[in-house]
């Protein structure tokens, strides 16, 4: 039987091939995962969390496992948006997928300026950073209260000329809150969630495990929290919403477009097993065929209660 | 790249440490003194991958292996492993020891597990004069004895306790031996204080050296920037990546942390 299935998606305007992204902060500007695999089967990459500046990050050690799932601080260490403009887009394009460019910033100023730079570049969309937990200024202090989100994105909104993602916090009391900000103040589309802010302490020594003391928890551990956001998300916005957290494999991704995401993001899972996102995308695959799926669409929001 | 490959040895080296031999010819083939391999370890708890120094490659056998202190869950896990069972393994990855022909003479010092990855490096390195220091901390941790002794021209082991060999540090035993002869690189590799010592000692002489670093990882490949070092550029510091950037720096290079 020829095979019909239509993986593909649109996101406000940002088309994918299929709904599988590399999340942001995970997978360099992808030249490593290049040795693994072809990063045209990727529906899109979110590339490592920019700033104006080159950032150096946080003191080691910068990574601690925890059951079914890593804290990580390494504090948005990047080369800076223009270094990554000059020497890591034109290796992105010679890729047929989307790139995602994720944007930091420690004022309100460098956000627009950030936009600014990132709306005449050569990506496919802006992810807007309102939600690192690893870092003193900016970011999660913006991105944990309504009012500071609808600052920042209403802001950004009049310089952007690409599809606009929030990619929001799950460090608050009511994210759905959050999403409703960002809708109103204009972005196109939501991501969520990053990472859940933990921490980890060596008892011999008595001294916290990660240079910056704490951390953001990613993993296996953080999916039934990510679920259940992008489930009361999706429900409260009229805008696409990106879930991610722990995605692992195919039946990971079908969860969360029945939870109602319309793409997913993979990405501690990659650093187990180097091959994790095209088997997220084949299982995906796999799991239309056998229960005869002809589109992704069928399936975002598809949950029976 | 096939990541599964099986486990073709165990031995025992001491109450817990254990040396691991892998059957992976694309590996064994590649593979560099000082670079190291990924492995999962498996178990409910040891999420990540864990990083091993190749210890001693075997190119006609297509095998390695890798030296394991059990000390935490990915260790523990690995120790269950039994012979021919599949074991999931990335690698080779990382720079690796330099090895020029014009280093004549040189010195391997080791620390405790960190001197695995010296084995090999001696089995490939062209000099002509080998002096092989290592350390234990008691009679009971002192591993590999003969295979260094075998590879070196000269070959003292020190214990901190006196228990087995010289007594006191490894670092001690350098700095009287660079007394006695100098050598044209030093190759290190242990625990961190240790490392910082043997560094100073061989910048006083001027005689150039090379450590090999551990740090936590997250990808191994360069790519979460997790496993960071901090290193000297001419008039400002900046964060390498243990994984990509090393294991193996020249020792000038790192600033150890306090």
């Amino acid at each position: 039987m020829e095979n019909k299935i239509d993986l593909a998606v649109n996101i406000a305007g940002l088309s994918l091939k299929n709904p599988v992204i590399a999340a942001s902060g995970t997978f360099g500007f992808g030249r490593e995962y290049s040795a693994f695999f072809d990063l045209s089967r990727l529906g899109g990459i979110a590339v490592k969390g920019l700033t104006l500046l080159p950032r150096k990050g946080n003191p080691p050690p910068r990574i601690a496992e925890t059951p079914a799932g890593i804290l990580n601080s390494v504090g948005l260490q990047n080369p800076g948006v223009h270094a990554f403009i000059d020497d890591e887009i034109p290796f992105l394009r010679r890729y047929d997928t989307a790139i995602i460019a994720n944007a930091s910033g420690n004022t309100v100023e460098d956000y627009e300026e950030m936009v600014r730079i990132l709306s005449e570049a050569d990506v496919d969309a802006i992810e807007l950073n309102l939600s690192c937990p690893n870092v003193k200024e900016g970011c999660m202090a913006f991105g944990s209260t309504a009012s500071g989100i609808a600052r920042v994105v209403s802001r950004v909104r009049k310089l952007c000329k690409k599809p606009l993602i929030v990619k929001l916090t799950p460090n608050v009391t009511d994210i759905c809150e959050l999403a409703c900000a960002a809708e109103a103040a204009g972005a196109d589309a939501l991501s969520l969630i990053n990472t859940l802010l933990g921490m980890a302490i060596d008892a011999k020594t008595r001294r916290p495990i990660l240079g910056n003391v704490m951390g953001g928890l990613s993993g296996p551990a953080v999916k039934p929290v990510a679920l259940r956001m992008v489930y009361q998300v999706s429900k409260a916005v009229k805008i696409p919403v990106i879930g991610m957290g722990g995605i692992s494999n195919g039946t990971d991704v079908v969860e969360f477009l029945l939870a109602g995401a319309s793409a997913v993001m993979v990405g501690t899972a990659g650093f187990v097993n180097p091959y994790a996102w095209v088997q997220a995308i084949e299982g995906l695959e796999q799991y239309m065929v056998e229960n005869n799926c002809w589109s992704v669409s069928e399936l975002i929001g598809g949950l029976i209660l | 790249m096939n990541l599964i490959h099986r486990v073709r040895a165990i031995k025992q080296l001491n109450e817990d440490t254990f040396l691991m031999t892998i059957e992976a010819p694309e590996i064994a083939d590649t593979g560099k003194p000082g670079q190291f391999v990924n492995v999962k370890c498996g178990g409910p708890h040891a999420y990540l991958r864990r990083p091993f120094s190749l210890c001693r490659i075997d190119r006609e056998r297509g095998t390695f292996d890798i030296g394991v202190q059990i000390r935490g869950r990915g260790t523990e896990a690995l120790s269950r492993f039994c012979e021919n069972d599949p074991i999931d393994i990335m690698g080779p990855f990382g720079n690796g020891f330099s090895l020029n022909r014009e280093d004549r003479r040189i010195a391997v010092v080791g620390g405790g597990i960190g001197v695995f990855p010296l084995l090999q490096l001696l089995r490939e390195h062209p000099a002509s004069e080998k002096l092989t220091l290592l350390g234990f901390r008691n009679r009971n941790q002192v591993v590999l004895e003969e295979s260094f002794q075998n590879k070196s021209d000269e070959l003292v082991v020190a214990t901190d306790d006196g228990s087995y060999g010289a007594r006191g540090f490894v670092t001690s035993l350098l700095e009287s031996k660079l007394e006695e002869s100098p050598v044209d690189r030093v190759f290190i590799c242990g625990p961190a204080l240790m490392m910082k010592h043997a560094v100073e000692i061989c910048k006083a002489k001027s005689i150039p050296c090379e450590v090999s670093l551990e740090e936590r990882m997250g990808c191994g490949i360069g790519a979460c920037l997790g496993c960071a070092c901090k290193v000297r550029l001419s008039d400002d510091w900046d964060y390498a990546h243990v994984c990509k950037d090393g294991p193996v720096f020249s020792g000038e290079s790192i600033v150890f942390q306090e």
